[in-house]
């Protein structure tokens, strides 16, 4: 312990004497601080306190020297443990303290300043000395509990759960909990419980009326049912599409698989844009109902049906990409056994395949719910007047009566149905065992769908299919129309307006209009990617191999921010990081951190269905064998958990490229994302530019697929392969 | 993994540079005109004074949600553009400043009004005239007259053919009511719009929607700002515009200056920039056909001249007011928007 102990105190001791205690205006590389340094601004927290008069900090570093001293001074480990836990936890409280009472106009609170009769003293946001402390503090306390007992004693899953559960508090808990008090404010932001009740009980959010007149429903209705339609029906096309990925000699999997991933890829309102260009009373498709069957134009795709259509598009491929790694995981010796016994291919599949998939299908269901309630925009463009809790949030923040206290309201009713999905979710699974990977030898062979089951699969996935390809054909080919919609001569002029590159006297020039937030969006969703996986995948891990008090509510905690449409996100986000002490409004560093605790469930899913099939007795072996738990993590789970982590960093690395809702608030001109551009040139009627743009992200997005599954690799189980069993026929 | 979230703990390092306020000779703008105008408008300003121009572009409504959020450490110096009454709303709530520009002597008398109304928190830049906007090739095809006045909008022949904005979410949209209220007094506006709903084939979220729509052939009419469907002629678009008989209202596109912006100076010099008649004169050549503020700027041919529009006295202090807009629309969603169709 002692060695860890030193190292963390060596850290905090540097966060203390050398870095630059607050947050420094300028970039990173550019070292125009050190010229200063260590000046006001720039000074480290012990000459803050001794040369720059903030008395108010000298109480964090005695918290450090304490810590020190009871290394130097204790040889009893169980006291040496106590002082750690302790001051590790005063030290971070007194920052936190320090932080909220002080922020850049003085004293925060009313109550501080009329005691003290000023207005205080000043300070700007924490910058990485606080950041490198805070990080010491909480590992310090991790060791003391670590010692103590906590976690079977192993420091680094102490550590893991508390750097886990920090971050998750500040930048989830933190923020949500910041806009969700605005739900019992008024607009002037006084407490007013009775407007609370009356907004969440309001006849346009809970009516009953369509069911027995032609009035509508209330908008949460409309979600529940949209949701539950979308989930259901993605898990249903998601498993066609996986069973025939890899249950079946079906000859193109590979250009299924590319097909299935093309919508999750697409930035949002471009398959809307898309389906109105085909199904739009003036659409090609309808033209030619009309000219071939006189089919009468009509507007029936603005409606449920349109949105319903659009997201099925937009989120089988996730339930594709959850099931595909699950059904790839089940232990074909279960199913050879099964008709060892005689079971009929449809048995075996009904009462063997279909139960050790649960989890995946359950997981599929709950991703494509809660992404029906918290999409954007396809609703945007394709709802008409069927009404949905996300545009609704959105337009009572941004609209025209800007009443942030509904929005607020709205959002704890979409909250509440996702933690119903999730609960629902808890109690289908229930106890049973999933466990298909085991470290035992298992070289079956998976067992052929059953010819009924291989055709419904056909009858679900070949439509999904054919609509897919004409969607995109669509898409492709109306970036080169002339003008969207009324010149259909082909150009390649919204190409050139958007990403034209010139030689010029210094080199190369990207002169056109959209390389500024192409270059960003890339950055930006480059940097959150791999973290977002590593910390789903770190949570996974401790959600489903560790057990200590508060898990549950870990989880809940975890699912939040996705739960939280993307409109309350970005305004919760400026409300908490706008101000000292953690100020990051107008950086990249905001738009990073969104992204990577937006999406963060996702690795949590992906690697929580992946590790339920997974056996604990390889964990325990590598243990056993005298492995550390950080080593049985890297050697034996990580490996095992490569298509798990595919998917994460697919799916945080695309969704960071297609955002909307969340970024909008959070984007500045430095700073701008290539969805919210879209979303501009749209608004301006500039679909051709719009679309342009959509289809270079896609080629972008499919090159990084592609590179993320060269980089991680296939996961490598012990099932013999089927050219083997070929051979063998073969000779025989 | 280990390498790659190395990587990107270097990269996110690397991305931690705030936009940079500080200092003279820097401005921060938030512009909710179309991008074309506001990157213009950077440019024109950035070659005439040096000061570096960061602007953010956002619909109005987003920009005073991101100045209410901001409010206690305010990143914005100047908000350029959106309908007058989000302006009047941000001064209401306290987010501007009062600022008397020596420019105001030149200005059409609705912008000096918009100052007036709102405390010299804001002022007028440009107006546009709301009117029917409509795709005249769908008309012919169906056979249908011309929508001339607000009582047209009612006929059985234009079921399904109309569009607006939906009240609550579009600043447009609220134009329109407002309007037809100040017409023909609230009751019977509100017996006109329960009757126009059986017209109306959906409300759209965003203002410029309709137009949008009536261009590619997805609705026929749209109420909306006639510069937006000028626009869209302009492009190409079988589209014609017209002012309705009975009157109309308008919106006066405003400026204001953030309070506690952080460069108050540049922020004072971009707005009596924005307000002379060489720069409002080129509005039109990135196709924003609005009327300019500045009485020696000249309003672009395309666009109806807004002396051959019957305009009415729109009384901004009223229904600029956030309880009245509340109320109203509030009155809009239960009374009309529950309706069934």
């Amino acid at each position: 312990m002692t060695r860890a102990v030193r190292l963390w105190l060596a850290v905090g001791w540097a966060g203390a004497l050398v870095l630059p205690w607050y947050a420094i205006d300028g970039s990173f590389w550019d070292f125009a601080w050190l010229a200063k340094y260590p000046g006001d601004a720039t000074a480290p927290l012990l000459l803050q306190v001794l040369a720059h008069g903030r008395w108010w900090l000298l109480p964090v570093p005695l918290a450090l020297l304490a810590a020190t001293a009871a290394l130097a001074l204790g040889r009893d480990d169980a006291r040496l443990a106590r002082l750690l836990v302790g001051t590790g936890v005063a030290g971070l409280l007194l920052m936190l303290a320090e932080g909220a009472a002080i922020d850049h106009r003085g004293w925060s609170w009313a109550w501080l300043q009329a005691l003290a009769g000023t207005s205080g003293p000043k300070q700007s946001g924490m910058g990485y000395g606080a950041l490198v402390l805070s990080l010491a503090f909480v590992m310090l306390a991790c060791q003391g509990l670590a010692a103590r007992g906590w976690c079977r004693g192993d420091a680094f899953t102490v550590g893991a759960i508390a750097l886990v559960v920090a971050l998750v508090g500040v930048f989830v808990f933190f923020p949500v909990l910041e806009i969700l008090f605005s739900a019992v404010k008024d607009n002037d932001g006084r407490f007013a419980p009775a407007e609370f009740v009356q907004k969440f009980f309001d006849r346009s959010v809970w009516g009953l009326d369509c069911l027995h007149s032609s009035l509508r429903c209330g908008v949460a209705w409309n979600t529940l049912f949209l949701a539950v339609v979308v989930g259901a029906g993605s898990t249903l096309i998601g498993l066609a599409f996986a069973l025939i990925a890899t249950r079946t000699d079906f000859p193109f999997k590979g250009l299924l698989k590319v097909m299935s991933v093309l919508p999750i890829i697409t930035p949002p309102f471009v398959i809307g844009l898309a389906m109105i260009l085909l199904f739009g009373r003036s659409g090609l498709v309808t033209g030619l109902l009309y000219d071939w069957f006189a089919v009468p134009r009509s507007r029936w795709i603005y409606g449920l049906q349109g949105v319903a259509i659009a997201q099925l598009l937009a989120f089988s491929p996730i339930a594709f990409l959850v099931l595909i790694g699950v059904v790839q995981g089940v232990s074909p010796s279960l199913e050879e056994a099964s008709q060892t016994l005689r079971a009929k291919g449809w048995t075996t599949f009904n009462t063997v395949t279909l139960p050790l998939i649960r989890p995946g299908l359950a997981n599929a269901f709950l991703l494509g719910f809660v992404e029906s309630m918290a999409d954007f925009g396809n609703p945007l463009v394709l709802a008409g007047n069927y009404e949905v809790l996300a545009t609704k949030i959105f337009f009572a923040v941004v609209g025209a009566s800007h009443d942030q206290g509904r929005a607020a309201v709205l959002a704890i009713i979409l909250l509440a149905f996702t933690l119903g999905a999730f609960y629902a979710q808890h109690a289908w699974l229930g106890r049973k065992s999933y466990t298909t990977v085991t470290g035992k030898g298992d070289a079956g062979l998976a067992v052929p769908l059953p010819r009924g089951l291989r055709r419904l699969c056909y009858a679900v996935a070949g439509p999904f299919a054919l609509l897919t390809a004409v969607t995109y054909a669509t898409i492709l080919i109306a970036s080169f129309w002339n003008t969207v919609g009324r010149d259909y001569s082909l150009t390649l002029q919204h190409y050139v307006t958007g990403f034209s590159v010139e030689w010029g006297a210094r080199g190369l020039h990207f002169t056109g209009s959209a390389w500024d937030s192409f270059w960003t969006t890339i950055q930006i969703a480059a940097v959150s990617a791999p973290l977002t996986a590593a910390i789903g995948l770190m949570t996974a891990y401790l959600l489903t191999r560790q057990k200590f008090a508060g898990q549950r509510a870990f989880e809940f905690g975890t699912m939040l921010s996705f739960a939280i449409p993307g409109t309350v996100i970005g305004v919760s986000y400026i409300l908490a990081f706008n101000v000292p002490p953690i100020e990051l409004t107008g950086t990249g560093v905001i738009l990073v951190i969104c992204f990577v605790f937006r999406n963060m469930p996702v690795g949590v899913r992906s690697g929580i269905a992946a590790l339920s099939q997974i056996d604990k007795s390889l964990d325990e072996a590598s243990l056993t064998l005298g492995a550390r738990t950080f080593a049985t993590v890297r050697r034996v789970v990580l490996p095992l958990l490569r298509p798990a982590m595919v998917s994460a960093l697919v799916y945080s690395f695309v969704r960071a490229m297609t955002a909307v809702s969340a970024v909008i608030f959070l984007v500045t001109a430095q700073y701008n994302m290539a969805t919210a551009y879209i979303v501009g040139r749209v608004e301006a009627g500039e679909y051709g530019l719009a679309i342009a743009y959509s289809n270079v992200l896609i080629a972008v997005m499919l090159g990084a697929i592609l590179l993320i599954q060269l980089a991680v690799g296939e996961r490598r189980l012990g099932r013999r392969q089927p050219q083997a069993v070929l051979a063998v026929q073969a000779g025989g | 993994m280990r390498k790659m979230v190395l990587l990107a703990a270097i990269g996110l390092v690397a991305l931690a540079a705030p936009a940079n306020a500080q200092g003279s000779k820097e401005l921060v703008v938030y512009c909710s005109v179309l991008n074309e105008w506001c990157t213009l408008m950077v440019q024109e300003f950035e070659k005439k004074t040096g000061v570096k121009v960061t602007m953010t572009q956002k619909g109005s409504g987003e920009t005073v949600t991101q100045l209410r959020a901001e409010a206690a450490n305010p990143r914005a110096d100047i908000f350029y553009g959106g309908v007058g009454d989000q302006h009047m709303e941000a001064a209401e709530a306290g987010l501007t400043v009062e600022y008397r520009s020596p420019m105001l002597a030149e200005l059409h008398p609705w912008a000096r009004r918009q100052a007036e109304q709102s405390g010299h928190r804001s002022v007028g830049i440009y107006a546009g005239a709301l009117g029917f906007v409509w795709n005249s090739e769908l008309l012919a095809k169906k056979k249908l007259d011309e929508p001339k006045c607000w009582a047209d909008l009612l006929k059985p022949a234009y079921k399904d053919e109309i569009q607006m904005s939906n009240p609550s979410s579009s600043g447009t949209a609220y134009v329109t009511l407002a309007t037809i209220i100040q017409i023909m007094g609230e009751e019977p506006a509100f017996a006109y719009l329960k009757k126009l709903h059986a017209n109306i084939n959906q409300y759209t979220r965003s203002g410029p929607a309709p137009v949008r729509n009536a261009a590619r052939g997805e609705t026929t009419i749209g109420i909306n700002f006639l510069h937006d469907g000028v626009a869209e002629a302009a492009a190409g678009f079988p589209l014609k515009v017209a002012g309705p008989c009975e009157g109309t209202g308008y919106e006066i596109g405003s400026m204001s200056i953030v309070k506690g912006g952080k460069n108050p100076e540049n922020a004072r010099a971009w707005y009596d920039w924005a307000l002379t008649a060489e720069i409002q004169n080129k509005a039109k050549t990135v196709k924003s056909f609005q009327v300019p503020s500045n009485m020696k700027a000249s309003a672009p041919e395309q666009m109806p001249k807004l002396d051959q529009i019957k305009l009415i006295d729109y009384d901004f202090a009223r229904y600029g007011s956030g309880v009245e807009r509340k109320r109203i629309i509030t009155r809009w969603e239960k009374e009309v928007g529950s309706l069934p169709k």
